[in-house]
């Protein structure tokens, strides 16, 4: 059978779930505690295990830090905001509803601009932010093992935390916009000191809505949801899969069934999800136990006031003020804690070393050794005005830069400062140019035949002489100085 | 002792004459002697009661005093008290023994009261007889045959009965003020907000509101006035100062402008009953009150805006009661089975309830049936603004009927539902109002007359009710009990 294969358009909106680091939860004054880490049911009290005549209070900081996503998306923050009972019946939800923003969200028509592998940006259009609680989390025990009415567990240490659903437009075309996006909204939400963002811990979640059209047509296909993808590398294949599976049904004459998806982490794929119920119908309607939530424009004003400078707006900064480039600017604005990092010793070298150097120090060196030794910018021992010390004493021609590099590894597992480190270890760099000439000589005398070579053409031996020197010093002369006392050596032995 | 009201009490305690321990246990005996035939109590806190009537004598031994130190109380049913049951009169809180007061409890052991026991309710408070209990049924007083009114009947036959000085009920669409028709005595359910919700069962939680009874308007006011005041654990409890409701009754009505709703005077009235709110009424405008006519012109649609806002609001509420975290399970094969089994029990007007909620609230029906409620409910609302524009306070009858008879109307929820025409409007709307005794019918049965004030105007009514209490003495009539040995 011949068949032209129709281009399909891959329609993709988000929804992101993120937990909101407030001390306490959204309706009570329980702790939030890591939901991994706490003994289960060691954070709950009567209101948020839903026990009778028990009354929700709003949290107000946990509107505070919804208002700051809502700003730091660029959403119109609403005033007028209305909680509403979302039915639904399962044992991890103890009031049997769930309190969430249905008509009137904190935030609506927001956006916030992703950037592309190929440099390139993209704006995608944010629908609405709301406030909503977390549920508990249920364990099913092998039923094997028990008896069946003790087969499952449930743990409502998370029942009641603060929850922001973020919807996006859909505006989103690929797996690897959908990562950007998420990852994007992730950074925001670091930066703004509400989520910790961890995908393993459930902490933030994403769900995208996948659908495909025929290029050029308009109306929506018939679409899935995608669950359990906690990386985004799992969010970019799995989209990427479902778009490609979609694809296939579609091209061998099936049907799309709008369901839920999970995404299987080993195998790679999706598969149908039993759904919970069918058109499951939640009988929203706005809780009587909360009056409207009234958000003055002071409020909103000095929130919006207090918002910390966010990644783009940094991006433009360093490339502007500090002369780095786009990339570099954006690796070190990824997250804040580096950022913030790199800034400090920035002002504690207010000209020289140049923020170039230092971010390129920070980047080819500090990293490697963060990476290596598994840990993040908030734990490591060299502090940014160590760095700087460091710097300055290249820049002094102290020491030169492989010392250097030596040097910071060093103060990385020590902890001990730059001077310290290379008066201990005397690696202070030889620019004597008497006791560089002696090493010189006797290099040379070493190796008559490639001083032979050299003198004969093989220019590229002028390395060999470089690295023999270097190490006979153990790597403290100064390589300008050997360079050009090596050259003239060799040229009075033309 | 059996005659003496809860402010006559105080004012024994006051003058040593008598002590908390020899009150409380004054009405424990009579509980012991006349409850079983009554059954107004599921729980009678006789242990509790006893510390509480010593730790009072002690305050007052140290030179405290108060409007309730020392007074023995009872507790609707469905209001927290740590350590007691609290079953809402359903089989699902079979068990359920609270962890926490409610705060009209806190209250209440701050200022001294001594808590006798809870009593009876209608399943979640969902009725107007107190049949629908899941575990006894309680008689009027009056005529033993005859129904308390509901839902907070067993309060309600407590106090009638002189079981307890005063009681705590809840009123959702008149559960406090129909009862107290029903039973001679005074009921007032205050504004919405007056008084936290905190600890209480939810029925309907926008029109569920603390309520209390008393033999007279002084004992209710004293209650009232030791439970109201703002919670901040209750989103919807007013921030409000709260007056001295005692020093407010003076007993002078005069200029007082009552209105009198032609709409409350419907057909299907009981004519005695009619004819006694109407003597009433002539009794206030001796009293120096202007009586005027004045319309509700919404009332006929209050019924079915509450029976669909307040089953809507239900269905949410009773979701919760699974077995999961607390009161009875019973096993099923799996986790969804062993919730399913659980729920079976509800009784079958609770059932009824939440299915009717459920289906109002279901895509497709929310415009039409909840959506509509929550409109023509602004439309009543509106209706006691406007009234209140004209007159102070609206006077009509609480009840259709006196009470009716065990039985009579247990098979027929639609006739059942009417006993509450009268006093639903107030919950809808952001008034209060009371119950006060106006006289008895030709079979001996107590007659209310309902006085509905503004919002916050509990003081206004209180006063009114309390000069035509002091003019006319019906709560001197106390039922003849025949006390068993
Ligand atoms: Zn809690």
């Amino acid at each position: 059978m011949i068949d032209t294969m129709t281009q399909y358009e891959p329609i993709i909106g988000l929804e992101i779930h993120a937990e909101l680091m407030t001390n306490s939860k959204m309706f009570c004054s329980c702790q939030v505690v890591d939901s991994v880490q706490a003994e289960p049911n060691t954070a709950v009290c009567p209101v948020c295990l839903g026990m009778p005549g028990m009354l929700p209070v709003i949290n107000r900081r946990a509107v505070e830090y919804a208002m700051r996503v809502a700003l730091a998306l660029n959403c119109a923050v609403q005033q007028h905001n209305i909680f509403a009972r979302k039915n639904y019946f399962y044992p991890d939800l103890p009031k049997a509803y769930q309190l969430t923003q249905y008509e009137l969200p904190i935030g609506l028509r927001g956006w916030l601009d992703i950037e592309l592998e190929d440099g390139s940006t993209k704006r995608i259009r944010v629908r609405r932010v709301h406030m909503e609680e977390d549920t508990g989390k249920l364990t099913h025990l092998d039923r094997t093992a028990v008896a069946a009415e003790e087969g499952t567990l449930v743990d409502y240490n998370r029942s009641g935390v603060p929850l922001l659903e973020i919807v996006s437009e859909p505006d989103i075309h690929s797996g690897e916009e959908a990562r950007a996006y998420a990852m994007k909204i992730r950074q925001i939400l670091r930066y703004l000191g509400v989520n910790a963002g961890d995908l393993e811990k459930g902490v933030f979640r994403v769900e995208p809505n996948i659908s495909i059209r025929p290029i050029g047509t308009t109306a929506f296909g018939k679409r899935t949801e995608l669950k359990n993808l906690n990386s985004f590398k799992s969010l970019a294949d799995g989209t990427a899969f479902e778009i490609a599976r979609q694809t296939e049904v579609l091209n061998s004459g099936g049907q799309v069934v709008q369901e839920t998806r999970g995404w299987h982490d080993t195998k790679r794929i999706t598969f149908s999800q039993r759904s919970k119920e069918e058109a499951e119908d939640y009988r929203y309607f706005p809780e009587p136990d909360l009056p409207p939530l009234a958000i003055s424009d002071a409020w909103i004003a000095a929130v919006k006031a207090a918002l910390p400078e966010l990644p783009d707006a940094k991006v433009q900064r360093y490339q502007a003020d500090y002369g780095l480039s786009a990339y570099d600017a954006r690796v070190l604005t990824e997250e804040k804690a580096v950022a913030e990092w790199f800034e400090t010793a920035v002002s504690l070298s207010p000209s020289s070393p140049d923020p170039k150097t230092i971010a390129n120090w920070i980047i080819n060196n500090l990293f490697s050794l963060m990476n290596e030794h598994k840990q993040s910018i908030d734990a490591i021992r060299v502090t940014p005005a160590g760095l700087a010390e460091l710097l300055e004493l290249v820049e002094r021609r102290a020491i030169n830069n492989n010392t250097a590099k030596e040097v910071l590894a060093a103060m990385f597992t020590s902890g001990q400062s730059a001077p310290a480190i290379v008066q201990a270890q005397g690696l202070a760099q030889v620019s004597d140019e008497g006791a560089i000439t002696a090493v010189i000589e006797r290099t040379l005398d070493a190796h008559p035949d490639n001083v032979a070579a050299y003198l004969g053409g093989k220019e590229r031996l002028i390395g060999f002489f470089v690295g023999q020197v270097m190490r006979e010093m153990r790597g403290k002369a100064d390589p300008a100085v050997v360079n050009r006392l090596l050259a003239a050596a060799l040229a009075a032995r033309k | 002792m059996d005659y003496l009201s809860l402010t006559e009490a105080r004012d024994a305690l006051r003058r040593g004459e008598t002590s908390s321990t020899a009150l409380t246990q004054a009405m424990l005996d009579r509980i012991v002697a006349l409850d079983n035939d009554l059954q107004s109590y599921l729980t009678i806190t006789d242990e509790l009661a006893l510390e509480q009537a010593a730790a009072a004598d002690q305050r007052r031994a140290n030179g405290e005093d108060g409007p309730l130190l020392g007074i023995p109380v009872a507790i609707k049913d469905i209001i927290s008290v740590q350590g007691v049951p609290n079953t809402a009169g359903s089989k699902i809180l079979e068990g359920f023994i609270p962890p926490y007061d409610a705060f009209v409890v806190q209250k209440l052991k701050e200022a001294g009261a001594v808590i006798l026991g809870k009593t009876n309710t209608d399943e979640f408070a969902m009725g107007s007889s107190t049949e629908n209990s899941a575990y006894v049924t309680t008689r009027n007083p009056w005529d033993l045959e005859r129904v308390p009114g509901g839902s907070s009947g067993g309060s309600a036959t407590a106090v009638s009965a002189q079981m307890a000085f005063a009681a705590l009920g809840t009123d959702t669409g008149g559960s406090v003020r129909q009862p107290a028709s029903l039973c001679g005595i005074v009921g007032l359910r205050p504004t919405y907000g007056r008084i936290s919700r905190w600890g209480v069962v939810a029925f309907a939680s926008s029109l569920d509101q603390v309520s209390m009874f008393g033999r007279t308007v002084a004992d209710c006011t004293a209650l009232f006035q030791a439970t109201a005041g703002y919670d901040p654990r209750d989103s919807t409890s007013l921030d409000v100062p709260v007056p001295d409701f005692a020093a407010g009754l003076t007993g002078d009505i005069r200029g007082l402008r009552v209105g009198v709703p032609a709409e409350y005077f419907i057909e299907g009235i009981d004519q005695e009953v009619e004819t006694a709110v109407r003597a009433a009424i002539a009794k206030l405008q001796e009293l120096g009150a202007k009586i005027r006519p004045i319309s509700l012109p919404h009332t006929r649609y209050a019924l079915p805006v509450y029976y669909l806002i307040a089953p809507a609001e239900a269905s949410a509420n009773l979701a919760r009661y699974d077995g999961v975290r607390y009161g009875p399970r019973l096993p099923g094969a799996d986790m969804i089975d062993t919730v399913k089994k659980t729920r079976a029990l509800f009784g079958p007007e609770v059932k009824r309830r939440i299915m009717l909620g459920t289906y109002v609230l279901s895509a497709g029906y929310y415009d039409e049936y909840y959506g509509r409620a929550l409109k023509v409910r602004t439309l009543i609302k509106q209706d006691f603004l406007n009234a209140f524009e004209q007159v102070d306070v609206i006077a009509c009858p609480t009840s259709p009927t006196t009470a009716f008879k065990i039985g009579e109307r247990a098979d027929d929820p639609l006739n059942m539902y009417l006993a509450d025409i009268f006093t639903l409007s107030v919950n809808l709307s952001a008034s209060c109002g009371l119950s006060v005794p106006c006289g008895f019918d030709s079979k001996g049965l107590p007659i209310g007359l309902q006085l509905i004030g503004n919002t916050l105007q509990e003081a206004t009514i209180l006063n009114a009710a309390y000069a035509y209490e002091q003019a006319t003495g019906w709560h001197r009539q106390v039922p003849t009990l025949t006390v068993q040995d």
